[in-house]
Protein backbone atom coordinates (compact mmCIF):
# COMPACT_ATOMS: atom_id res chain seq x y z
CA UNK A 1 0.00 0.00 0.00
CA UNK A 2 1.44 3.59 -1.01
CA UNK A 3 1.19 6.62 1.19
CA UNK A 4 -1.59 7.37 -1.27
CA UNK A 5 -3.68 4.93 -0.67
CA UNK A 6 -3.10 4.61 3.16
CA UNK A 7 -4.03 8.45 2.93
CA UNK A 8 -7.11 7.47 1.36
CA UNK A 9 -7.86 4.51 3.84
CA UNK A 10 -7.27 7.37 6.90
CA UNK A 11 -9.66 9.67 5.38
CA UNK A 12 -12.58 7.55 5.35
CA UNK A 13 -12.14 7.17 9.45
CA UNK A 14 -12.02 11.04 9.85
CA UNK A 15 -15.77 10.80 10.68
CA UNK A 16 -15.27 8.75 13.50
CA UNK A 17 -12.35 10.00 14.82
CA UNK A 18 -14.30 13.61 15.08
CA UNK A 19 -17.40 12.16 16.61
CA UNK A 20 -14.99 10.40 19.15
CA UNK A 21 -12.79 13.35 19.75
CA UNK A 22 -16.12 15.64 20.16
CA UNK A 23 -17.29 13.06 22.94
CA UNK A 24 -14.19 13.20 24.92
CA UNK A 25 -13.11 16.38 24.63
CA UNK A 26 -16.03 18.21 24.61
CA UNK A 27 -15.08 21.20 22.66
CA UNK A 28 -14.85 21.45 18.88
CA UNK A 29 -12.23 23.30 18.05
CA UNK A 30 -9.95 20.78 20.71
CA UNK A 31 -11.31 17.79 19.25
CA UNK A 32 -10.00 18.94 15.86
CA UNK A 33 -6.98 19.73 16.66
CA UNK A 34 -6.79 16.24 18.21
CA UNK A 35 -7.98 14.54 15.44
CA UNK A 36 -5.07 16.79 13.22
CA UNK A 37 -2.55 15.61 15.64
CA UNK A 38 -3.76 12.30 14.82
CA UNK A 39 -3.79 12.65 11.22
CA UNK A 40 -0.08 13.64 11.11
CA UNK A 41 1.28 11.56 13.30
CA UNK A 42 -0.62 8.53 11.29
CA UNK A 43 0.80 9.62 8.14
CA UNK A 44 4.20 10.39 8.99
CA UNK A 45 4.49 7.24 10.70
CA UNK A 46 2.70 5.32 8.25
CA UNK A 47 5.25 2.51 7.85
CA UNK A 48 4.71 1.25 11.02
CA UNK A 49 1.26 0.36 10.54
CA UNK A 50 1.04 -4.02 9.76
CA UNK A 51 -0.78 -4.39 6.79
CA UNK A 52 -4.20 -6.10 6.79
CA UNK A 53 -4.26 -5.10 10.48
CA UNK A 54 -6.98 -3.23 11.68
CA UNK A 55 -6.42 0.29 10.74
CA UNK A 56 -9.44 2.01 12.43
CA UNK A 57 -8.25 0.37 16.16
CA UNK A 58 -4.76 2.12 14.93
CA UNK A 59 -6.07 5.21 14.08
CA UNK A 60 -7.65 5.66 17.64
CA UNK A 61 -4.66 4.03 19.34
CA UNK A 62 -2.81 7.26 18.11
CA UNK A 63 -5.45 9.32 19.02
CA UNK A 64 -5.63 7.70 22.66
CA UNK A 65 -2.02 7.89 23.17
CA UNK A 66 -1.96 11.66 21.99
CA UNK A 67 -4.98 12.45 24.37
CA UNK A 68 -3.35 11.19 27.32
CA UNK A 69 0.23 12.76 26.54
CA UNK A 70 -1.51 16.31 26.27
CA UNK A 71 -3.21 15.94 29.60
CA UNK A 72 -0.36 14.85 31.15
CA UNK A 73 1.28 17.70 30.23
CA UNK A 74 -1.21 20.13 30.59
CA UNK A 75 -0.97 18.89 34.31
CA UNK A 76 2.79 19.49 34.69
CA UNK A 77 1.79 22.89 33.33
CA UNK A 78 -1.56 24.38 35.52
CA UNK A 79 -0.56 28.05 35.25
CA UNK A 80 -2.93 28.49 32.53
CA UNK A 81 -4.19 32.29 32.30
CA UNK A 82 -7.87 32.35 33.53
CA UNK A 83 -10.17 32.40 30.65
CA UNK A 84 -12.85 34.27 33.06
CA UNK A 85 -12.13 36.58 36.13
CA UNK A 86 -10.32 34.54 39.42
CA UNK A 87 -13.35 35.86 41.84
CA UNK A 88 -16.35 34.81 39.43
CA UNK A 89 -14.50 31.39 39.13
CA UNK A 90 -14.70 30.95 42.72
CA UNK A 91 -17.85 31.84 43.71
CA UNK A 92 -20.35 29.45 44.82
CA UNK A 93 -22.74 28.60 41.86
CA UNK A 94 -26.18 26.62 42.17
CA UNK A 95 -25.16 23.73 40.06
CA UNK A 96 -27.61 23.43 37.03
CA UNK A 97 -29.15 20.24 37.75
CA UNK A 98 -31.46 20.25 34.17
CA UNK A 99 -27.81 20.83 32.32
CA UNK A 100 -26.35 18.00 34.18
CA UNK A 101 -28.84 15.26 32.97
CA UNK A 102 -27.37 16.18 29.35
CA UNK A 103 -25.09 13.79 28.72
CA UNK A 104 -22.20 15.45 27.44
CA UNK A 105 -21.82 17.22 30.51
CA UNK A 106 -22.12 14.34 32.56
CA UNK A 107 -19.19 12.65 30.28
CA UNK A 108 -16.96 15.61 31.38
CA UNK A 109 -17.18 14.96 34.92
CA UNK A 110 -15.90 11.14 34.26
CA UNK A 111 -12.15 10.33 34.61
CA UNK A 112 -10.47 10.11 31.39
CA UNK A 113 -9.77 6.62 32.09
CA UNK A 114 -14.00 6.01 32.54
CA UNK A 115 -14.52 8.15 29.69
CA UNK A 116 -12.36 6.76 27.37
CA UNK A 117 -14.36 3.02 27.37
CA UNK A 118 -17.54 4.10 27.60
CA UNK A 119 -16.93 6.15 24.42
CA UNK A 120 -14.99 3.28 22.47
CA UNK A 121 -18.01 0.62 23.58
CA UNK A 122 -20.81 2.68 23.69
CA UNK A 123 -20.06 5.45 20.81
CA UNK A 124 -17.89 3.81 18.64
CA UNK A 125 -18.98 0.27 19.01
CA UNK A 126 -15.69 -1.59 19.33
CA UNK A 127 -15.38 -4.66 21.06
CA UNK A 128 -13.99 -5.39 24.61
CA UNK A 129 -11.43 -7.12 23.51
CA UNK A 130 -10.65 -3.84 20.54
CA UNK A 131 -10.74 -1.73 23.23
CA UNK A 132 -8.24 -3.40 25.11
CA UNK A 133 -6.01 -3.41 22.50
CA UNK A 134 -6.26 0.43 21.90
CA UNK A 135 -6.10 1.40 25.62
CA UNK A 136 -3.54 -1.25 26.40
CA UNK A 137 -5.00 -2.88 29.64
CA UNK A 138 -6.32 -6.10 30.38
CA UNK A 139 -9.73 -6.62 29.51
CA UNK A 140 -10.36 -6.64 32.95
CA UNK A 141 -9.64 -3.48 33.64
CA UNK A 142 -11.94 -2.63 30.37
CA UNK A 143 -15.19 -4.54 32.35
CA UNK A 144 -14.24 -2.34 35.65
CA UNK A 145 -14.05 1.03 33.96
CA UNK A 146 -17.05 0.02 32.13
CA UNK A 147 -18.77 -0.54 35.60
CA UNK A 148 -18.07 2.61 37.09
CA UNK A 149 -18.74 4.52 34.24
CA UNK A 150 -21.78 3.43 33.73
CA UNK A 151 -22.99 3.44 37.26
CA UNK A 152 -21.38 7.18 37.57
CA UNK A 153 -23.62 8.70 34.16
CA UNK A 154 -26.37 6.70 35.81
CA UNK A 155 -25.99 8.92 38.57
CA UNK A 156 -25.30 11.93 36.95
CA UNK A 157 -28.38 11.61 35.22
CA UNK A 158 -30.83 11.45 37.45
CA UNK A 159 -30.70 7.61 38.30
CA UNK A 160 -33.84 6.79 36.54
CA UNK A 161 -33.95 6.21 32.56
CA UNK A 162 -37.27 7.70 32.52
CA UNK A 163 -36.07 11.21 33.35
CA UNK A 164 -33.63 11.02 30.90
CA UNK A 165 -36.40 10.13 28.03
CA UNK A 166 -38.78 12.39 29.81
CA UNK A 167 -36.45 15.05 29.16
CA UNK A 168 -36.04 14.31 25.36
CA UNK A 169 -39.73 14.40 24.89
CA UNK A 170 -40.58 17.38 26.13
CA UNK B 1 -32.38 -26.22 39.40
CA UNK B 2 -28.45 -25.14 39.30
CA UNK B 3 -28.12 -21.49 37.49
CA UNK B 4 -24.85 -20.65 36.53
CA UNK B 5 -23.43 -17.08 38.22
CA UNK B 6 -24.31 -14.21 36.38
CA UNK B 7 -21.63 -11.39 36.45
CA UNK B 8 -21.99 -7.55 36.55
CA UNK B 9 -19.48 -8.50 33.01
CA UNK B 10 -22.31 -10.31 31.79
CA UNK B 11 -24.79 -7.92 32.37
CA UNK B 12 -22.71 -5.40 30.42
CA UNK B 13 -22.22 -7.43 27.41
CA UNK B 14 -25.97 -8.12 27.65
CA UNK B 15 -26.82 -4.31 27.49
CA UNK B 16 -23.43 -4.45 24.41
CA UNK B 17 -25.25 -7.25 22.64
CA UNK B 18 -22.17 -9.37 22.63
CA UNK B 19 -23.37 -12.19 24.30
CA UNK B 20 -23.79 -15.45 22.77
CA UNK B 21 -27.49 -16.46 22.81
CA UNK B 22 -27.88 -19.38 24.97
CA UNK B 23 -25.86 -17.07 27.56
CA UNK B 24 -28.39 -14.27 26.76
CA UNK B 25 -31.64 -16.39 28.06
CA UNK B 26 -29.38 -17.17 31.45
CA UNK B 27 -29.30 -13.51 31.52
CA UNK B 28 -32.90 -12.83 30.84
CA UNK B 29 -33.81 -15.37 33.77
CA UNK B 30 -31.95 -13.83 36.10
CA UNK B 31 -33.31 -10.13 35.44
CA UNK B 32 -36.84 -11.45 35.49
CA UNK B 33 -36.86 -11.98 39.18
CA UNK B 34 -34.92 -8.27 39.31
CA UNK B 35 -36.59 -5.63 38.32
CA UNK B 36 -33.88 -3.38 40.43
CA UNK B 37 -31.10 -4.61 37.97
CA UNK B 38 -33.74 -4.20 34.49
CA UNK B 39 -33.91 -0.65 36.05
CA UNK B 40 -30.27 -0.26 35.85
CA UNK B 41 -29.31 -2.16 32.58
CA UNK B 42 -32.24 0.09 31.12
CA UNK B 43 -30.50 3.13 32.00
CA UNK B 44 -27.62 1.83 30.50
CA UNK B 45 -29.14 0.82 27.50
CA UNK B 46 -30.62 4.61 27.55
CA UNK B 47 -26.65 5.93 28.26
CA UNK B 48 -25.72 4.46 24.51
CA UNK B 49 -28.57 5.57 22.69
CA UNK B 50 -27.74 9.15 24.30
CA UNK B 51 -23.96 9.18 23.21
CA UNK B 52 -25.56 8.25 19.48
CA UNK B 53 -28.21 11.14 19.95
CA UNK B 54 -26.05 13.76 21.35
CA UNK B 55 -22.58 12.77 19.16
CA UNK B 56 -24.05 10.99 15.63
CA UNK B 57 -24.53 14.25 14.30
CA UNK B 58 -20.67 14.72 14.70
CA UNK B 59 -20.49 12.32 11.52
CA UNK B 60 -22.16 14.46 9.37
CA UNK B 61 -20.46 17.64 9.87
CA UNK B 62 -18.08 18.29 6.69
CA UNK B 63 -14.58 18.16 8.08
CA UNK B 64 -13.14 21.64 8.54
CA UNK B 65 -10.38 22.20 5.33
CA UNK B 66 -7.43 21.64 7.88
CA UNK B 67 -8.70 17.96 7.98
CA UNK B 68 -8.90 16.53 5.08
CA UNK B 69 -5.57 14.62 4.08
CA UNK B 70 -4.56 16.18 0.91
CA UNK B 71 -2.84 13.39 -0.85
CA UNK B 72 -1.09 14.72 -4.42
CA UNK B 73 0.98 17.37 -1.78
CA UNK B 74 1.71 14.31 0.76
CA UNK B 75 3.08 13.08 -2.37
CA UNK B 76 5.85 16.40 -3.00
CA UNK B 77 8.69 14.54 -1.60
CA UNK B 78 10.01 18.02 -0.05
CA UNK B 79 7.15 17.83 1.96
CA UNK B 80 7.01 14.19 2.81
CA UNK B 81 10.74 14.72 3.58
CA UNK B 82 9.57 17.37 6.25
CA UNK B 83 7.27 15.47 7.72
CA UNK B 84 9.51 12.85 8.17
CA UNK B 85 12.33 15.14 9.35
CA UNK B 86 9.80 16.08 12.05
CA UNK B 87 9.26 12.52 12.94
CA UNK B 88 12.44 12.05 13.67
CA UNK B 89 13.25 15.19 15.40
CA UNK B 90 10.55 13.80 17.80
CA UNK B 91 12.25 10.43 17.72
CA UNK B 92 15.16 11.63 19.08
CA UNK B 93 13.77 13.62 21.37
CA UNK B 94 12.04 10.57 23.08
CA UNK B 95 15.22 8.37 22.24
CA UNK B 96 16.96 11.44 24.43
CA UNK B 97 14.79 11.33 27.16
CA UNK B 98 14.64 7.59 27.82
CA UNK B 99 18.34 7.51 27.57
CA UNK B 100 18.83 10.34 30.32
CA UNK B 101 16.84 7.54 32.54
CA UNK B 102 18.50 4.05 31.05
CA UNK B 103 22.41 4.09 31.07
CA UNK B 104 21.79 0.57 29.64
CA UNK B 105 19.61 1.99 26.52
CA UNK B 106 22.08 4.95 25.77
CA UNK B 107 25.08 2.61 25.06
CA UNK B 108 22.75 0.37 22.76
CA UNK B 109 21.49 3.49 20.74
CA UNK B 110 24.55 5.28 20.26
CA UNK B 111 26.85 2.52 19.45
CA UNK B 112 25.23 0.30 16.70
CA UNK B 113 24.41 3.09 14.51
CA UNK B 114 28.13 4.50 15.02
CA UNK B 115 29.40 1.08 14.67
CA UNK B 116 27.66 0.80 11.24
CA UNK B 117 29.11 4.10 10.05
CA UNK B 118 32.73 2.97 10.86
CA UNK B 119 32.57 -0.36 9.41
CA UNK B 120 31.31 2.53 6.45
CA UNK B 121 34.10 4.30 6.19
CA UNK B 122 36.43 1.35 7.03
CA UNK B 123 35.10 -0.67 3.84
CA UNK B 124 33.57 1.93 1.57
CA UNK B 125 37.07 3.15 0.27
CA UNK B 126 38.47 -0.19 -0.45
CA UNK B 127 39.35 -0.61 -4.26
CA UNK B 128 40.42 -3.79 -4.25
CA UNK B 129 38.78 -5.41 -1.76
CA UNK B 130 35.55 -3.57 -0.91
CA UNK B 131 33.65 -7.00 0.05
CA UNK B 132 34.36 -10.53 0.58
CA UNK B 133 31.66 -11.97 -1.69
CA UNK B 134 30.78 -10.16 -4.85
CA UNK B 135 27.20 -9.89 -6.03
CA UNK B 136 28.07 -11.63 -8.97
CA UNK B 137 27.59 -14.47 -6.10
CA UNK B 138 24.44 -13.05 -4.62
CA UNK B 139 22.46 -15.93 -3.65
CA UNK B 140 25.78 -17.55 -2.02
CA UNK B 141 26.36 -13.96 0.12
CA UNK B 142 22.56 -14.22 1.19
CA UNK B 143 22.37 -17.83 2.20
CA UNK B 144 25.50 -17.45 3.74
CA UNK B 145 24.95 -14.28 6.22
CA UNK B 146 21.71 -15.77 6.68
CA UNK B 147 23.22 -18.60 7.92
CA UNK B 148 26.02 -16.99 9.94
CA UNK B 149 23.26 -14.42 11.50
CA UNK B 150 20.69 -17.12 12.35
CA UNK B 151 17.58 -15.62 10.22
CA UNK B 152 16.60 -15.53 6.50
CA UNK B 153 17.91 -11.80 5.17
CA UNK B 154 17.10 -10.04 1.88
CA UNK B 155 19.23 -8.23 -0.59
CA UNK B 156 17.63 -5.08 -1.15
CA UNK B 157 17.97 -3.81 -5.33
CA UNK B 158 18.33 -0.44 -5.64
CA UNK B 159 19.10 -0.20 -9.47
CA UNK B 160 15.48 1.99 -9.67
CA UNK B 161 17.36 4.66 -7.16
CA UNK B 162 20.53 4.31 -9.07
CA UNK B 163 22.70 2.22 -6.98
CA UNK B 164 23.99 -1.54 -7.64
CA UNK B 165 24.99 -3.79 -5.65
CA UNK B 166 28.55 -4.48 -4.87
CA UNK B 167 28.63 -7.41 -2.35
CA UNK B 168 28.49 -8.07 1.07
CA UNK B 169 30.78 -9.59 4.20
CA UNK B 170 30.21 -10.54 7.52
CA UNK B 171 31.47 -8.73 11.02
CA UNK B 172 31.63 -8.90 14.15
CA UNK B 173 29.02 -6.74 16.12
CA UNK B 174 28.90 -6.40 19.70
CA UNK B 175 26.29 -9.25 19.84
CA UNK B 176 27.73 -11.34 17.24
CA UNK B 177 27.73 -11.50 13.78
CA UNK B 178 26.70 -8.74 11.67
CA UNK B 179 26.06 -8.12 7.60
CA UNK B 180 26.91 -5.55 5.68
CA UNK B 181 25.88 -4.81 2.10
CA UNK B 182 27.67 -2.47 -0.53
CA UNK B 183 25.93 -0.23 -3.20
CA UNK B 184 27.54 1.97 -5.71
CA UNK B 185 26.37 4.35 -7.84
CA UNK B 186 27.47 5.84 -11.09
CA UNK B 187 29.78 7.94 -10.30
CA UNK B 188 31.49 5.55 -7.63
CA UNK B 189 29.60 6.92 -4.51
CA UNK B 190 29.17 4.22 -2.51
CA UNK B 191 26.22 3.33 0.21
CA UNK B 192 26.47 0.32 3.18
CA UNK B 193 23.14 -1.62 4.55
CA UNK B 194 24.33 -2.91 8.30
CA UNK B 195 22.11 -5.55 9.48
CA UNK B 196 22.04 -7.34 12.85
CA UNK B 197 19.78 -9.21 14.81
CA UNK B 198 17.54 -7.56 17.59
CA UNK B 199 17.56 -8.68 20.97
CA UNK B 200 13.64 -8.35 21.05
CA UNK B 201 11.97 -9.69 18.23
CA UNK B 202 8.86 -7.42 18.09
CA UNK B 203 10.46 -4.21 18.51
CA UNK B 204 9.76 -1.68 15.37
CA UNK B 205 10.84 2.18 15.20
CA UNK B 206 10.51 4.87 13.05
CA UNK B 207 13.52 5.80 10.90
CA UNK B 208 16.43 7.83 13.19
CA UNK B 209 18.82 9.71 11.71
CA UNK B 210 22.79 9.82 13.01
CA UNK B 211 25.48 11.74 11.69
CA UNK B 212 28.70 10.53 12.51
CA UNK B 213 31.73 13.05 11.18
CA UNK B 214 30.58 13.33 7.18
CA UNK B 215 28.70 9.69 7.22
CA UNK B 216 25.10 9.91 7.50
CA UNK B 217 23.13 7.15 9.02
CA UNK B 218 19.48 6.37 8.89
CA UNK B 219 18.92 3.32 11.23
CA UNK B 220 15.44 1.79 12.27
CA UNK B 221 14.07 -1.45 13.83
CA UNK B 222 12.34 -4.09 11.99
CA UNK B 223 11.33 -6.49 14.16
CA UNK B 224 13.66 -9.82 14.10
CA UNK B 225 16.19 -7.42 12.44
CA UNK B 226 17.73 -3.81 12.62
CA UNK B 227 19.09 -2.16 9.78
CA UNK B 228 21.52 1.43 9.66
CA UNK B 229 22.13 2.48 5.78
CA UNK B 230 25.02 4.76 5.92
CA UNK B 231 26.92 6.72 3.67
CA UNK B 232 28.50 10.32 2.92
CA UNK B 233 25.49 11.76 0.55
CA UNK B 234 23.56 14.41 1.50
CA UNK B 235 20.60 13.64 3.85
CA UNK B 236 17.46 13.53 1.24
CA UNK B 237 19.12 11.15 -0.90
CA UNK B 238 19.68 8.68 2.19
CA UNK B 239 16.19 9.27 3.05
CA UNK B 240 15.09 8.19 -0.23
CA UNK B 241 17.10 5.42 -0.17
CA UNK B 242 15.85 4.46 3.40
CA UNK B 243 12.78 4.50 2.42
CA UNK B 244 13.29 2.31 -0.76
CA UNK B 245 15.30 -0.44 1.48
CA UNK B 246 12.11 -0.67 3.79
CA UNK B 247 9.71 -0.67 0.96
CA UNK B 248 11.23 -3.75 -0.40
CA UNK B 249 11.85 -5.33 3.23
CA UNK B 250 8.36 -4.62 3.43
CA UNK B 251 6.71 -5.35 0.25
Amino acid sequence: MSISDLAGSVEQHIPRLRRYARALTGDRAAADDLVQDTLERALSRFHLWRRGSDLRAWLFTIMHNIFVNQARSRMRHPHEPFDEPAAERLQYREPDWSELRDIGDALGKLPVEQRTVVLLVGLEQFTYEEAARVLDVPIGTIMSRLSRARERLRALLGGDFRSAALKVVK
Amino acid sequence: MSRQIVTEADLHAYVDGVLPLGRAAEVEAYLAERPEEQARLAAYREQRAALRREFDPVLEEPPPPRLRVPRPVWLRPLLRYAAMVAWFALGGVIGWQLNAYTSDQRAEATSWPRSAAIAHVVYSPEVRHPVEVAADQEKHLVTWLSKRLGTPLKVPHLGEQGYALVGGRLLPGDRGPVAQFMYQDGKGQRLTLYVRVNRDDNRETAFRFAQEHRVGVFYWLDRKLGYALSGEVDRSELLRIATAVYRQLNP
